[in-house]
């Protein structure tokens, strides 16, 4: 493979992040890992004694796993968004990230859907998806949607990752040699001639612009798995739309966030510039602001009309002693505050946009507790029920310890791949001076 | 050659042996459903009476009510040809005896808690009267639950039942998230079975026994009504609440009366409940005019913890205190 001299300097500057496992990679590993262990001995609990050891009951009958499994499909329909319009517009300041957005993609299209699952009462059944599905269902869209978009997800990451496998066996790296065998492997004999050339950009082009619209269509049924019930609340046209906003503001806060961890834990600052962090602060208040609208006029239309049912969940959400409160917090730190800290020059800075929008996403993750958790505890037909934990749906342990399972695998993996790859792609990359020259000279180029 | 001979003897000897296990098995089972009426002193079983009361008989004096699957799985999809069940529920008579929810626990082998069947105190407006408003599954025309199955599981029959396969159902409990009527009920943990029901195998029309992981609900009872028989909570109702009937017949009976649907609806101005959702339910309530009961006498006798779940309509002042 050739490299022109700065992408050598890339791969030289980046040799050591994927040649050595440092002490705090060990860390990190292991700490993640213990977690991930918790995780499974609380889902071997909710095998063998079934979901009552979870706070779902029959009327709040889907809880944290529903609201994590939502976070985390959103955060990779938003990936997938991202690198695929990075990628078709061939932005010259987003190649460095686009492998950051693939990863994200990947690995949250992975750990969502085991949150779903955990939603499921038999695990012993699932098969029967396949077998007896139902056309009609929302669940059954969504089944084929995500494992649509799990093949199209992990292939776009493969395709972008052929070029770069190429030159890491090429690079004699220093690394065992398993690993140079699967270097070796993955990069499936590319070495650069035209027709490989032209193939495999025709591929990556064809799969990103399938991917947005992919995005698009399953994060839309994922919405419409509480927008086609009869619930206050879910029961809304502007439910898909909604999702799909919701899905790339947070995607874009946990791509500021893990830019700004790996700028730091690799020293990338070359790569991962100022800019890069204005740019997608930009982007993120603009989605903040249609995410604040899409809000305000799905709570103002409720409000106004006050249908008694409508009612009841509007005012379960601005009543303070429910959840007033949160809905504030949600709303202040997920809407008010990225726009502020962006919009405001003084704090137009990395460190302010990452912690805004690190904020940003816990506040979404409580937004969409707030969609799921209030609707189901107004149901038609009064409760009446002397179980408190029937009425009111409160956490358990193993869901908790779950839910953190669930981020640390999400973390886990960030933290391996990053030791497989180079965060920043090598091949990818282009010259930002070069590209500054050439734009200074536009005649050149014989237009 | 020998060999082949020795190979062909053994596997005669098997097919012949699996057949003879087959049969045996085959026996064994109709066998031991028959006995274990008799036999033995089997332990003893916790029941309840009609009187909701909890009594300890040995269960070689039961006379043992058989929850066989009558019909095979996919009879029980199309259900029963030419019927299309109704119900109607007389809010004027319900008084909360509660006879039907513990008739129906019975029947379903169902734990206290578990309430296919309830009764809820309604109070349409701040001056509007509480009534008393026993609620079963409505089996929708247009049923939310089924439509967003993902496996078929639950399902519209032609007789207008909507029946869930405890076999088949994944619990993703979605269709308790779409049912409008907080029907349904899930089997959170393993649930607690007794001798007589653990073996039997589990059909549709019956959900017997229940399934860990697995939604249930009210089914109408289509066992009964296959042999001619009214549900139970039809039946154990002190005061004629329920008319459980067929529409195509136009006839309905609470047990002891029976009387014609399209009149009887219309004489008592019948209506669904939450009409406007469009689920078109097969329940009609006839509205609370002119009650035999104060709604009181179904409040003042009650234990104390379900006396609980309506005191915030029948004593509000103390609930603020």
């Amino acid at each position: 493979m050739e490299l022109n001299s700065y992408q050598q300097e890339a791969l030289n500057y980046q040799r050591p992040n994927i040649e050595k496992f440092g002490k705090r990679n060990w860390f990190f590993a292991i700490f993640f890992g213990l977690w991930v262990l918790a995780g499974l001995y609380a889902l071997y609990l909710q095998i063998a004694k079934g979901h009552g050891v979870t706070g779902m009951r029959d009327n709040v009958v889907w809880g944290l796993f529903i609201v994590n499994f939502i976070f985390f499909i959103g955060l990779s329909y938003a990936g997938a968004i991202i690198a695929g319009v990075l990628h078709l517009l061939n932005v010259p300041w987003g190649k460095p990230i686009v492998r950051l957005a693939q990863m994200m993609t990947v690995i949250s299209v992975i750990v969502g859907p085991v949150f779903i699952l955990l939603c499921v009462g038999r695990f012993d059944r699932l098969w029967h998806l396949f077998v007896y599905p139902r056309i009609q269902s929302p669940m059954t869209w969504d089944v084929m949607a995500v494992v649509t978009f799990l093949v199209g997800a992990v292939l776009l990451l493969y395709l972008a990752l052929v070029k770069d496998f190429a030159v890491y066996r090429d690079a004699k790296l220093n690394v065992p040699k398993w690993r140079q065998k699967l270097y070796a492997f993955f990069a499936n004999g590319y070495r650069g001639g035209a027709s490989q050339k032209k193939h495999l950009i025709v591929s990556q082009n064809l799969l990103s612009i399938i991917m947005i619209p992919l995005s698009i269509v399953v994060a839309s049924i994922l919405s419409w798995i509480f927008g086609m019930t009869l619930r206050p609340g879910w029961h809304s046209t502007i439910f898909g739309p909604y999702f799909v906003l919701g899905a790339l503001f947070s995607g874009i806060g946990v791509l500021i966030v893990a830019m700004w961890v790996y700028r730091r834990m690799y020293k990338l600052e070359k790569y991962f510039t100022d800019k890069h962090f204005i740019n997608l602060g930009y982007i993120m208040m603009i989605l903040a602001a249609g995410y604040g609208y899409f809000t305000f006029s799905e709570y103002f239309t409720s409000w106004f009309g006050s249908e008694k049912w409508d009612n009841d969940v509007i005012h379960k959400l601005f009543s303070l002693s429910e959840y007033g409160w949160w809905t504030l917090f949600a709303n202040v730190a997920g809407i008010v505050l990225p726009i502020l800290i962006v919009a405001i020059p003084a704090t137009r800075k990395p460190k302010w946009i990452t912690l805004s929008a690190f904020i940003m996403v816990f506040a979404l993750w409580v937004k969409r507790y707030l969609i799921i958790v209030p609707t189901l505890e107004t149901p038609a037909i009064p409760m009446q029920d002397t179980r408190m934990e029937y009425v009111k749906y409160s956490a358990t342990w193993p869901e908790w310890v779950l839910t953190f399972a669930g981020i640390a695998t999400f973390l886990l993996f960030f933290t391996l791949i990053s030791k497989f790859v180079t965060v920043v792609p090598i091949t990818g990359l282009e010259d930002p001076n070069a590209i500054k020259q050439q734009e200074s000279a536009p005649a050149k180029t014989g237009m | 050659m020998k060999q082949d001979e020795m190979n062909d003897k053994s596997r005669r000897n098997f097919l012949k042996n699996t057949a003879i296990a087959a049969v045996a098995a085959t026996a064994c089972g109709s066998l031991a459903c028959s006995c274990s009426s008799k036999k033995e002193s089997a332990g003893k079983v916790k029941l309840l009476s009609p009187d909701g009361e909890i009594v300890e008989i040995d269960s070689a004096y039961l006379n043992h009510q058989e929850h066989m699957a009558i019909v095979s799985k996919l009879e029980a999809r199309e259900g029963i040809a030419g019927k299309k069940f109704v119900m109607v529920v007389d809010l004027a008579l319900c008084k909360n005896a509660r006879k039907c929810i513990t008739a129906c626990q019975k029947w379903h082998y169902r734990p206290e808690e578990t309430e296919w069947l309830t009764v809820k105190l309604m109070k349409d407006s701040e001056k509007a009267a509480p009534y008393w408003f026993p609620k079963q599954c409505f089996h929708c025309d247009n049923p939310p639950c089924v439509k967003v199955c993902p496996v078929d599981a639950t399902y519209k029959r032609q007789d207008g039942l909507v029946l869930i396969d405890n076999e088949r159902c994944i619990g993703c409990k979605f269709c308790m998230a779409a049912c409008p009527y907080s029907t349904r009920v899930f089997n959170w943990d393993e649930p607690e079975l007794t001798v007589d029901i653990r073996n039997l195998v589990s059909n549709p029309e019956t959900n017997i026994p229940a399934k860990v992981g697995t939604v249930e609900k009210c089914d109408f009872c289509p066992d009964r009504a296959r042999e001619g028989l009214l549900p139970p909570c039809v039946e154990a109702c002190p005061n004629g609440v329920f008319y459980f009937g067929d529409e195509n017949e136009d006839t309905v009976t609470n047990g002891s009366e029976t009387v014609s649907f399209s009149q009887l609806i219309k004489d008592r101005a019948a209506y669904r409940f939450l009409e406007e959702l469009g689920t078109k339910p097969r329940v009609y309530y006839l509205p609370p005019k002119d009650r035999q009961f104060p709604v009181e006498r179904g409040y003042e006798d009650l234990d104390s913890n379900i006396k609980e779940r309506f005191k915030y309509i029948m004593e509000p002042d103390q609930k603020k205190s």
